[in-house]
């Protein structure tokens, strides 16, 4: 502790992917002083696997596209489960958050006018998808990195500091998020390459951490993905909402083992890829759900027509929301017509010809021929449901992103919940990102120049400092990389894509186990660069994260987006009422239900009656939203 | 399927270090990432090594395997003759941390060191038209991950230190190169201060910046000849000099 | 002091390369193949002789623009006299030589190649150089590099003196026309060569439309980068083709000027 590294900013920002990065555009704008922080080198946050675009209503393909179409698109998706304030605030403000990174240096692919173009997606009406072939992830990443060094070439010009006002503080992870007269004092933590501890003093921390994939066995998320944020700020007093609902990509390789778990992005199926289990059958024609009838053709032919005119026909079943793809998908693995391992196939070597697909889908090609020697323009690909998003997250207040419950405490992104209810619709995480991130980064903003420093005591970093020593101080006691796999086959087999209430009370009782053996995990090795030190962290975010999920998952009895129970197989429409709340007692992890907020009038109104009907209650219907 | 595999692996810092043999199983479709886990988990819980995706989207886990700039997660075992010993070291044109990570700063000071991108003085968001045509070819550029693999073999830094000062590097070169093919950037003198300021007249298109690039782009060929080639419009093509001095001053440009 | 891969705070690998293909093997072949032409060429320029059998010229002696040239073979008039040197005529193969040796001194492709295998900077990828210091092409002489275009512009002058060779080989040895002989195809798929190579160069692809921001102003330049840009992909290809080309057109040449071959007509 002698040596501590200290610093004192305005703002710390948690996580370096889009959300947090475009956070830190919109405080360091504001004059403020920001400190980004990642576990990662700066530019590899997991924002990069995004393929297939971001949804936003521009109408450059289409002119009837516009916010209120894509608000309903996003609510539908959610299966109405959403905060009604973030998808509206969603669909009005992502086409100006596309359009900045195009003068920040964005180079999105265009139409025959010159505009940005823009490609269909699973559950979007009309194209809204800006893309940059199947790489719009990477080209976000680098485009808000771009802009955080113009920011800083900016200072040095004006100050003669690049890193005075704005700084990256790579491989750092942070264990603690400090608190001092129950506001928000700083952040503690150590550096990967080091070991060495950290401590960041600001009255703001902006949290973008991302997913929590890494707590399930087969992944579509990267080492990154351990619910940090998360967890921290559970323990920091915020809530997390709605955690029982994961997103599991219907399209993740199941095989060869090289790439178990990557996604094929939906794009693959945009463009026209078939699935058929092994019987040769398209099966999806069979999964159609009644709410989707009108919307979906029911035969092959009508939705052949659909990739020549689509304005006279149906969409095929393979464009439906991911849910209900990954659930067919599930259904006919589990009926015995799966492939020998365990997924389905996915082939569109049929329909476009091996140019066209290289084209079109240029890193799809390459990824699977590179990594597995599989060439997707002459064989089918196997697939099958990987963990690949998670809806839940902290508990915010819409406009400034700001976490119910601890003053100067914010999130955005993945970590942040509400926005996409029970199921994201693909494309709509690139623009959350950059909507939701400038609005924390405003909300600090507002925070910051209300509220003055919030030292930090040397009682809170006592504390701090000690848990980071503690594994070291064990000797002989649990390894984590045992422990993080038994973690991820209770989740797998317990938690997992198909949910019971039985399953779910072992997972509780086992994730509980798993989380008191932690306590002695001891680690090798010495404090530089060290993964099993690292690990030991992870895990403990991840283990929250797993009890959150499968408390709230036991909870609700129902089957709704990314969360299926098969003792409640149906959609119940008083269950929407209802989000799950998260809070931490110091022990465990408590989860209390709270009425979901109304839908206001003007919102309501945007929908047809009849097909609100489907997911409302009559008395919900005759209220007619609220006023 | 399963095979047992020979590997040396480099381990130590920035003071000693050397290879240490180890003995693994690897599975059939596995790459060299794989099999690196596996020894961390098993046999050497403190084997430092960075990675992200897996997928060979974000550029990490570059490494030298065989003596080859390469990303692990992009190498196939079954590459390798059953009998052949696999040997995995660090970067070797950067200062190493430690085992198989290290210290790739160099890259980013010297994107520090790059005018950002420009747009037109009132130019507001949305108004931009650009045509397919006319950003494709910086979009190669953008491909990049920034795996840092082509930096790491070129040898105007690899086998000379001292030139890091004044060589910003491969990865640089496409995106000045980006830049100045922008259809909207404004900056002009991208070109001069790539020879004056970056260095590009050190590069000898010696080309094994694309021998490594796991995203094909097409370094020395589509960037950093054409920069090459658009210096010499400016600053070494007597007749381009003159031509330019007479259009300007007849008001053609 | 150590340098490069030896530096301080580098990895501690006492090995030059770990690399276990065979990285040398690449190097050492182009090498060889250089090394061999180089010899030849010099031979054959300072022979002065059996560069001419009528219809044909050797692309090594063509333009011949001395009076010491033989008889029929001066294309384009005799502008200079005889030149002696330390005695000696100066074969007029040296007036010329400098202009397609200069477009391939200077081409990017053959840079890379002489680069890596005879100045061994690098001899291969990751595999450390052997000189301590390095400044590549910012000072003379190398800096001369960046006048590739000039030899390309002179390159085009001799590609058309060639073809016209080539065309003129469709006559008989008594200078009638409609005649072919092998001759006539050795020296038009010499012809073919040079102007494959001198089109997929780099400089070409930047002069016909690389060197523009916006190619959608300008779509017949577009067209002409794309079709260039298709050959370039190539350009490594057709630097060794021509090469050989140029290398065999002359010896046929030779053999057919010193009798030791018949040049055969197919009608």
């Amino acid at each position: 502790m002698a040596n501590l590294e200290k610093y004192s900013y305005d703002v710390v920002i948690v996580g370096a992917g889009g959300a947090g990065l475009r956070a830190a555009v919109e405080a360091r704008d504001a004059g403020l002083s920001v400190a980004i922080v990642c576990k990662s080198l700066f530019g590899k946050a997991h924002t990069v696997m995004a393929e297939g675009g971001a949804a936003a209503s521009m109408g450059n393909v289409n002119d009837n596209d516009n916010w209120m179409v894509h608000f309903r698109d996003t609510m539908r998706g959610g299966k109405f489960l959403n905060h009604f304030r973030m998808a509206e605030l969603h669909a009005k403000e992502a086409p100006d958050r596309i359009w900045e990174l195009e003068m920040w240096g964005a180079l999105f692919d265009r139409t025959s006018e010159g505009k940005i173009s823009q490609r269909n997606f699973g559950g979007h009406e009309y194209p809204r998808l800006a893309h940059v072939g199947d790489r719009t992830g990477l080209e976000l990443i680098r485009t808000m990195q771009q802009r955080i060094v113009a920011l800083q070439q900016k200072d040095k010009r004006e100050t003669g500091d690049a890193e005075k006002n704005l700084k990256v503080f790579a491989e750092v992870t942070i264990t603690d998020i400090l608190k001092e007269n129950g506001k928000i004092a700083g952040a503690y933590g150590y550096r990967r390459e080091t070991g060495e501890e950290i401590l960041f003093e600001a009255p703001a921390v902006v949290i973008a951490t991302g997913g929590v994939g890494k707590t399930f066995k087969i992944t579509s998320n990267s080492w990154e993905g351990t619910g940090d944020g998360h967890a921290l700020a559970l323990k920091a007093g915020a809530n997390l909402v709605d955690m029982e609902f994961l997103q599991f990509h219907p399209t993740g390789m199941v095989w060869p083992l090289s790439v178990k778990g990557i996604l094929v992005t939906e794009s693959v199926r945009g463009e026209g890829g078939i699935l058929t289990n092994s019987l040769g059958e398209r099966f999806m024609f069979k999964y159609i759900p009644d709410v989707f009838k009108d919307k979906y053709a029911d035969n092959e032919a009508e939705a052949d027509r659909w990739y020549i005119d689509q304005d006279n026909n149906r969409r095929p079943p393979e464009l439906l929301p991911r849910d209900e793809v990954a659930r067919a998908i599930n259904t006919e693995v589990k009926a015995g017509r799966g492939t020998e391992h365990g997924g389905v196939f996915l082939d569109v070597s049929k329909r476009l010809s091996a140019e066209v697909i290289k084209k079109r889908l240029p890193s799809m090609w390459h990824q699977f021929y590179e990594l597995a020697g599989v060439d997707i323009t002459k064989e089918a690909m196997e697939v099958g449901p990987t963990c690949h998003y998670v809806m839940g997250g902290v508990e915010v207040e819409p406009d400034t992103a700001a976490a119910v419950g601890v003053d100067g405490l914010f999130a955005a992104g993945e970590v942040a919940g509400g926005m996409h209810g029970s199921n994201r619709l693909g494309g709509n995480s690139l623009t959350d990102l950059l909507v939701f991130g400038r609005r924390a980064g405003m909300g600090a903003v507002e925070y910051v120049k209300s509220h003055g420093k919030n030292p930090v005591s040397a009682a809170t970093l006592e504390k701090a400092a000690t848990r980071i020593a503690a594994p070291f101080t064990r000797t002989g006691g649990e390894n984590a990389y045992s422990l993080h796999q038994e973690l991820q086959e209770v989740t797998h087999n317990l938690v997992g894509i198909i949910r019971t209430g039985a399953e779910l009370t072992q997972a509780i009782e086992k994730i509980a186990d798993i989380r008191k053996r932690s306590a002695n995990i001891s680690v090798t090795g010495d404090r530089k660069f060290n993964p099993g030190f690292h690990l030991a962290f992870d895990l403990d975010n991840m283990l929250l994260v797993a009890e959150s999920t499968a408390k709230s998952a036991l909870l609700r009895e129902e089957s709704r987006g990314g969360h299926t129970r098969d003792d409640f197989p149906g959609m119940n429409s008083t269950w929407r009422q209802v989000n799950h709340i998260s809070s931490f007692d110091r022990d465990k992890v408590i989860v209390k239900a709270q009425p979901l907020p109304v839908l206001p009038k003007e919102l309501f109104d945007l929908f047809d009656v009849h097909e609100l009907e489907k997911y409302m209650t009559p008395e919900e219907i005759s209220k007619g939203g609220s006023n | 399927m399963a095979r047992t595999l020979k590997l040396r692996i480099w381990r130590g810092d920035d003071k000693t270090g050397g290879l240490q043999d180890v003995t693994v199983e690897a599975n059939h479709g596995e790459v060299v990432l794989d099999i690196i886990h596996r020894v961390q988990a098993t046999q050497m819980g403190d084997l430092a090594v960075r990675w992200n995706c897996k997928a060979g989207k974000c550029g990490s886990c570059s490494m030298e395997i065989n003596g080859k700039p390469r990303l692990a997660c992009m190498t196939q075992v079954a590459s390798y003759p059953e009998d052949e010993t696999i040997t995995i070291t660090p970067l070797r044109a950067f200062p190493v941390i430690k085992d198989l990570v290290t210290d790739v700063s160099f890259n980013y000071k010297k994107a520090m060191e790059i005018p950002s991108v420009e747009m037109p003085p009132g130019m507001k968001p949305g108004e931009p038209r650009m045509q397919q045509i006319d950003v494709e070819r910086s979009q190669e550029f953008r491909k990049c991950i920034e795996c840092f693999l082509c930096q790491d073999t070129c040898h105007v830094i690899r086998d000379h230190e001292e030139n890091k000062k004044s060589f910003a590097g491969p990865r640089f070169f496409i995106r000045i190169a980006e830049l100045d093919m922008h259809p909207l950037d404004i900056l002009r003198n991208r070109k001069k201060s790539a020879q004056e300021e970056h260095g590009l007249g050190m590069c000898n298109i010696t080309k094994c910046c694309t021998e490594v690039c796991p995203e094909h782009i097409r370094i020395t060929d589509n960037a950093i000849i054409p920069m090459k080639e658009r210096v010499v419009d400016e600053k070494y093509d007597p007749l381009r000099w003159l031509g330019s001095k007479i259009r300007k001053r007849e008001g053609m440009l | 002091m150590a340098t490069g891969v030896f530096s301080q705070g580098r990895a501690k690998i006492s090995e030059r390369t770990l690399r276990t293909d065979k990285w040398w093997v690449q190097p050492l072949i182009t090498f060889l193949v250089l090394i061999a032409f180089i010899i030849y060429a010099t031979l054959r320029a300072f022979e002065n002789g059996n560069y001419f059998a009528e219809p044909l010229i050797s692309p090594f002696y063509s333009p011949c623009l001395s009076t010491a040239c033989v008889a029929g073979a001066s294309l384009l008039g005799t502008p200079f006299g005889i030149i002696h040197i330390f005695g000696m005529v100066l074969s007029p193969a040296l007036l010329i030589l400098i202009f397609p040796l200069g477009f391939r001194m200077t081409c990017y492709y053959y840079r890379k190649a002489y680069y890596r295998s005879f100045w061994m900077s690098p001899p291969a990828c990751a595999v450390a150089e052997p000189h301590s210091k390095y400044t590549g092409e910012t000072r003379a002489p190398l800096i001369m590099q960046n006048m590739h275009r000039y030899f390309f512009y002179a390159g085009l002058v001799f590609n058309v003196l060639l073809t016209v060779d080539a065309i003129l080989a469709f006559r008989n040895p008594e200078k009638q026309w409609g005649h072919m002989s092998v001759g006539t195809l050795v020296l038009l798929a010499n012809a073919t060569f040079l102007w494959f190579y001198s089109l997929s160069c780099h400089t070409c692809r930047h002069t016909v439309g690389g060197r523009l921001r916006n190619f959608s102003k300008h779509p017949l330049r577009y067209k002409a980068w794309t079709f260039v840009s298709k050959l370039n992909h190539y350009h490594q290809n057709f630097a060794w083709v021509s090469l050989l080309g140029v290398a065999f057109a002359d010896v046929y040449v030779r053999e057919v000027a010193t009798h030791a071959i018949t040049n055969w007509y197919f009608f």
